[in-house]
């Protein structure tokens, strides 16, 4: 929203009274303005660049205005008065008006061909007999500096230049030359330069520098001579310097070179519009002839008056209100929309003033009349709307999840959606082409490189801020990471995930297991092979080799659950282990009741009066189309098809303005579906594509785009031709089907060539002797000496019990299938002597 | 034990101090004693008490045996005298030779050959008997006491002692009080004989071991359960990509909007272009820009499908609006709709303590015949209510794809202002009509962050302590439940 600054006693003066600031607070709040701040040049500067610079400053007091971003006719002093002084019915809006020169002799601004290149139009008048004073002279300043910034896009769209025309002749000439060949003294510089001395001159202004690449590359720059060879300006970047106007300045030539002439109409309406206030003829502006290099000319400023015409029962009707048409003529007036009821009904003829460039469509003008009215004098309504609600499966399926989750003792986290690819690729122990990631192509930050596609790193990156809380930290975060798929519209989508994390000093991934074991019982899924959930070991670099494995649901795989690798542990910053369980959640919605909610879209209409598809149901041929032969080339040929982009790239159709059976027939001869690169001819294909089914019904064709091939056109008729298309939809899909087939096999043949993976555990036996007397080595040998097939025996130690005895504390790696607890207790007990009792200290799956 | 049998002997109570010397124990063994005695209840009530004496330091013990330094200075000159070189070389010297000089109990010859000599007089080592007399525990007068404390020969010690006399229960056999109720009590009824150790009650109880919801997402389920009792339904808002159509275009607002700008918004290089629009309500929001029609003038610009195509993060839920109000068109007869959602949209902006580069909208949508802008007031008043804020204004503003556009202010009793609270407007019919929805139909529409009430309501003034990993968990672990109306 710009922001306008204005003397609060030179404000109050114009507007005729003074106000205190709570007043005029409320009366910018009713008008859809904003007294944004109340200060003085002094303090800025003394905020700014300390008190010391501020002594000398001035301490007016200044009004910072927020104005909103459509309203040009409001960026300066004159045009803030203007419209509040009519707003309070103190002033009629002033009438504009354009007129011809008192001599007779019209300025001229002539456009060559060479701007062609680089910025292609130009627009022109005259303030005759002004006169300036030294506040309308800054404020005539300033408010170019604001469309600058504003509607002229700093100034990419639009730049405006004015000069002294007392100093210059026309007619003016606005062309573009090589930098080497552009030569004059710019503004508020005491030498000549060339433009490109200019360029590396202002690299370093603060301002300037901010436009130079709007025409730096370019191999000619914008300039416009007057009839002696005087640069006036070298837009955008700098007027010259001979031209430059003053507080003497009486006649004013304004010229705005542009590359979008809408945005340069209105640039220079608004320019005229406020300052004509200052000429000897108030409101007037004198014209100027702007010749094109076909010859063409126009005269400018345009300043034109639209008149619209609606109802008082229309605005009636939107804002909510029953005043009578005469008033609502009134409030319109008074938002400088002069109004008045035409007498037919209700009617209400309503003049759009060239200050109003913001009122293109009735709802504005709607608005303008609910300003007026008031908004907080609008009585509050409820709508009768009947509707009822649903939440969205998945949004619900969280809400509920979150619950029993924090009651399960895990606390929530929130992280962002966005990171850096070190977080989800190096740091994890990946390879970011393995992720998926959705890469940003402006991030400002490392922050901001790709949308993650795990909840892991930021779980661990929470856990690295708050080291200092006491352990364990049970975190947990159920959110959407996003994953490319080009299934989908914009090619990504989002998916719903579980991801926990359990940091202790103990790797702790029974509690993991535990937390898995209770989701899936909130969730419905029993603890079995085929018609529940299993987990089963799996390879994965983020976790410790051995300690990772892969979750099943009805024999999908949803994620995964383990201890976290050392290096990803130290790469976060973090020095405990750790055990994480990262999984979807979209496999658990199941199928509610009420119709499923998604943003896809269809993408071909949906046709009230349904037409029976053709082709939809044909068997597929192999035939290919007609000819690709063209009188852009060969469409097999990729010449062909950039000849064809080419000429669609300011077209909708090959002829005419509707779809037609020239359409058609290009559309035939294109062999496939042109690729994205080629945007005019990918859209254009895509809607031809559309029209499917009533093309027999298209309009004839005037042009023969299409060259016929003498030996295969004739065979076919235009209704083979319809199936044809239906018939190349079908081999595309056809076609998609067969890669994905041999996609999944490749993808099952790499899964096969993994060794079966063997149900391992881990286990963990505290072995009591009997005493305090028995010899433990010995207990030990013996217990190792139990050798069964699928047994490893790992670490022990001995730990007191008490009263000076021991118990042995052995580790063993066993296969599911081989060997049980049970077998392995006995066959321990066994040793009479030595044992008393075997208990199983932890058991984990591995 | 033996403490309570004393105490019981001696009437009027005894001293910490002398029970400790009578049975010949350290005595801070006695008061450790007293202490558990103490927390048995009134078996015994000690009164703590300080006396204050004085005792030699090691010093004042060598001195007050061996006699002071002057003295022994004194003591170790022969009749004959003795070099003043040879003096200095004894261990009390230096202190002595001083000392019995200032009190002339010797002399210095300077002038003797062979160095300065010196010679005894007369000596009474007063030092010594002073000090002889506190070791026998006699007073001294203020002055000598604090002379001797100076040469640090005396030090006052402070014994801290008990005076103990007879509780109200007291007893020479000891009951130990039962500290908690055990199942073998109520079992075999003997809590009925047993003292039960009183509860602390000024102490905290134990910290629950549980987890917790992260405040932003409880404030968010608040939020949720407002919309659907008002009767709204939710969005499927989980697609945080999403084309420059949708998010932009097909809410009319133009290709060269500053929003658009690479400052503001992120755009993505992979995947950069959505590759599949209805095409024919592309082509009718291409008019709309550019030519204009449904009764509007359109922005006259060059409307171009490779900025329509280029993917970005949403940087409004709107976008999804778009799409909702795109499908409501294409069914085969207009319903009312009212929608709303909750997540996350993305803004390439500069971060502050207030602003980061994503937050969560909460948006709110009615779709249907004749609503009028006083529909829409009464809808956000409705909604405010709820929130607990009852005193609203609004505030005409601009937003390229709702007119009239306003700005929802609500009073805030602490600032004693207005403050801006959220945004609203009625979609542009140049946004709806190409959609095809009917033309009688206004859709209105509001929003808001979810962030900001949430750093009100738990007082957060740092968004980065509320959102993202530098969360301060222990905030996560204190915050109260949330009830936005109270």
């Amino acid at each position: 929203m710009p922001t306008v600054g204005v003397k609060r006693d030179i404000l109050f003066n114009a507007l005729g009274r003074s106000y205190t600031d709570e007043e005029f607070d409320e009366l910018c709040f009713e008008f859809g303005l904003e007294l944004d701040e109340i200060t003085s040049e002094k303090e800025i500067i003394s905020r700014e660049q300390g008190d010391s610079k501020a002594s000398g400053a001035s301490d007016v007091i200044l009004y910072k205005i927020d104005v909103p971003a459509n309203r040009y006719d409001l960026l300066c002093l004159e045009g803030l008065v203007r419209g509040l002084q009519v707003f309070k019915n103190k002033l009629e809006a002033p009438r504009y008006s354009r007129v011809s020169p008192t001599t007779g002799e019209v300025q001229r601004l002539i456009i060559t061909k060479e701007t062609a290149a680089v910025r292609p139009h130009a627009v022109a008048a005259v303030l005759r007999n002004i006169t300036f004073t030294k506040e309308r002279y800054d404020s005539f300043i300033e408010l170019q500096e604001k469309l600058h910034q504003n509607v002229c896009r700093k100034r990419s769209l639009v730049a405006i230049g004015t000069h002294d025309l007392d100093t210059i002749s026309g007619p003016f000439t606005y062309t573009a030359k090589p930098p080497g060949d552009i030569s004059f003294k710019p503004l508020n510089q005491n030498k000549e330069y060339t433009a490109s001395q200019l360029m590396s001159l202002y690299k370093t202004d603060s301002h300037l520098r901010h436009y130079l690449h709007i025409i730096e590359d370019k191999p000619v720059y914008p300039v416009i001579y007057d009839s002696n060879g005087v640069v006036l300006s070298m837009p955008p970047i700098i007027n010259g310097d001979h031209s430059k106007i003053s507080l003497t300045t009486k006649n004013v030539f304004i010229e705005c070179t542009a590359t979008d002439l809408t945005k340069a109409k209105i640039v220079l309406d608004v320019m005229v519009t406020m300052f004509s206030q200052y000429c000897s003829q108030p409101f007037t502006v004198e014209e100027a002839e702007v010749v094109y290099p076909d010859g063409k000319t126009c005269i400018y400023p345009e300043l034109a008056y639209r008149k619209e015409k609606l109802t008082g029962e229309f605005i009636n009707r939107k804002v909510g209100i029953s005043e009578p048409t005469e008033n609502i003529a009134q409030l319109l007036t008074r938002m400088c929309l002069l109004s008045q009821p035409t007498g037919a009904g209700d009617e209400i003829e309503v003049e759009i003033p060239p200050t109003r460039p913001d009122v293109i469509h009735a709802c504005d003008i709607m608005e303008d009349a609910a300003i007026a009215y008031g908004f907080n004098n609008i009585t509050r309504t409820t709508p009768r709307t009947y509707t009822v609600a649903n939440q969205f499966p998945i949004n619900k399926l969280t809400e509920l999840l979150r619950q029993d989750l924090a009651a399960a003792g895990f606390t929530e986290a929130l992280n962002f959606a966005l990171c850096s690819q070190e977080d989800i690729a190096d740091k994890l122990g990946k390879k970011i082409s393995e992720t998926r990631a959705v890469h940003i192509s402006n991030p400002k930050t490392a922050e901001f490189q790709v949308a993650r596609t795990s909840l892991l790193p930021g779980l661990l990156k929470t856990v690295a801020a708050n080291r200092k809380m006491p352990l364990p930290l049970k975190l947990f975060e159920i959110s959407d990471v996003v994953l490319k798929d080009e299934t989908k519209d914009v090619g990504a989508r989002n998916s719903r995930r579980f991801c926990a994390i359990y940091y202790n000093k103990s790797p702790g991934f029974e509690v993991i297991h535990g937390l898995l074991d209770r989701t899936m019982q909130l969730l419905e899924v029993k603890a079995a092979r085929e018609q529940g959930y299993h987990i089963q070991a799996a390879d994965d670099s983020t976790f410790f080799p051995g300690r990772c494995a892969e979750i099943f649901v009805h024999g999908k795989s949803v994620g995964r659950l383990g201890v976290l690798h050392p290096d990803v542990i130290s790469r976060f910053e973090l020095s405990m282990p750790c055990s994480a369980l990262e999984m979807d959640i979209e496999p658990f919605l199941g199928h509610t009741a009420e119709a499923l909610l998604t943003h896809d879209v269809p993408m071909r209409e949906s046709i009230k009066h349904s037409l029976p598809r053709l082709g939809d149901s044909q068997q597929p041929l192999p035939a290919p189309p007609a000819s690709t032969k063209t009188v852009f080339g060969d469409l097999k040929s990729q010449e062909g098809l950039k000849a064809l982009n080419d000429f669609l790239a300011d077209k909708s159709y090959m002829e005419g303005f509707v779809a037609s059976q020239a359409d058609a027939s290009v559309f035939d001869a294109i062999p496939s579906t042109p690729t994205q690169t080629l945007q005019h001819l990918w859209r254009w294909y895509h809607h031809i594509k559309s029209f499917q089914t009533e093309r027999v019904r298209l309009p004839a064709t005037k042009t023969q785009f299409v060259l016929v091939n003498a030996c295969s056109s004739s065979e076919h008729t235009s209704d083979e031709d319809i199936d044809l298309f239906g018939s190349e939809d079908e081999a595309e899909s056809a076609e998609t089907a067969r890669i994905k087939e041999q996609r999944l096999a490749e993808y099952a043949a790499k899964k096969s060539k993994k060794p079966a993976l063997i149900a391992k555990s881990s286990i963990l036996l505290d072995v009591k002797p009997w005493d305090d007397e028995t010899d433990m080595s010995k207990l030990e040998e013996c217990v190792r000496s139990v050798r069964m097939d699928g047994l490893l025996w790992g670490q022990s130690k001995l730990l007191p019990v008490g009263y000076g005895i021991k118990k042995l504390q052995i580790a063993c790696v066993v296969e599911d299938d081989k060997v049980g607890t049970d077998v392995l207790e006995e066959a321990i007990t066994a040793f009479e002597e030595y044992v008393q009792s075997v208990d199983v200290a932890a058991f984990n799956k591995i | 034990e033996a403490l309570l049998q004393l105490v019981e002997k001696a009437d009027g109570g005894v001293d910490s101090l002398d029970v400790a010397s009578s049975i010949g124990v350290d005595h801070q063994v006695i008061v450790g004693a007293v202490k558990s005695l103490q927390s048995l209840g009134d078996v015994i009530s000690a009164e703590q008490r300080s006396s204050k004496h004085w005792e030699l330091t090691d010093e004042g013990t060598e001195l007050a045996e061996q006699g002071s330094h002057e003295a022994r200075v004194f003591g170790s000159i022969p009749l004959e005298g003795l070099p003043q070189s040879e003096l200095m070389k004894l261990s009390f010297g230096k202190i002595g030779f001083s000392k019995a000089m200032s009190n002339k109990w010797i002399r210095v010859d300077k002038s003797h050959e062979g160095g300065p000599r010196i010679f005894r007089s007369n000596i009474q080592d007063q030092v010594r008997e002073k000090l002889l007399l506190v070791r026998s525990g006699a007073q001294l007068e203020e002055k000598d006491k604090n002379e001797l404390k100076k040469r640090k020969l005396l030090t006052e010690v402070t014994v801290k002692s008990y005076w103990i006399t007879r509780g109200s229960s007291f007893s020479t056999t000891l009951t130990k009080q039962e500290t908690e109720l055990t199942p073998e009590m109520i079992a075999t009824g003997s809590w009925k004989d047993r003292k039960f150790k009183p509860y602390n009650f000024e102490a905290m109880g134990v910290a629950p071991d549980c987890g917790h919801l992260h405040p932003l997402m409880k404030v968010r389920t608040q939020f949720r359960q407002i919309f659907l009792e008002m009767g709204f339904s939710e969005m499927p808002t989980n697609n945080f990509i999403e084309s420059s159509f949708w998010n932009f275009d097909s809410l009319f607002q133009p290709q060269q909007h500053p929003a658009r700008d690479q400052h503001d918004t992120f755009f993505l290089s992979d995947p950069a272009l959505a590759h599949e629009f209805p095409q024919d309500y592309l082509e009718r929001v291409k008019t709309v820009h550019s030519e204009g029609g449904y009764g509007s003038q359109g922005y006259k610009y060059d409307w171009k499908m490779e900025e329509a195509q280029k993917n970005i993060l949403r940087t409004h839920t709107t976008a999804v609006s778009a799409r909702m109000l795109y499908k409501l068109a294409q069914q085969e007869k207009f319903t009312p709709v009212k929608y709303f959602s909750i997540d996350r949209v993305f803004r390439n902006e500069t971060l502050d303590a207030t602003h980061l580069a994503e937050f969560h909208q909460i948006e709110g949508v009615v779709a249907d015949y004749g609503l009028t802008l006083g529909d829409l007031m009464g809808v956000l008043h409705q909604f405010f209510t709820k929130l607990g804020i009852t005193k609203l204004r609004f505030k005409p503003a601009y937003n390229p794809y709702t007119e009239p556009s306003m700005e929802v202010f609500s009073y805030h009793e602490g600032l004693k202002k207005w403050v801006e609270v959220g945004n609203s407007g009625v979609f542009r019919p140049e946004m709806l009509l190409p959609m095809g929805l009917p033309e009688d139909v206004s859709v209105i529409a509001w929003g808001l962050s979810l962030e900001r009430p949430t750093m009100i309501k738990y007082g957060i003034n740092n968004i980065r302590e509320l959102v993202g990993h530098k969360v301060n968990l222990q905030m996560v672990y204190d915050s109260p439940i949330c009830r936005l109306d109270s």
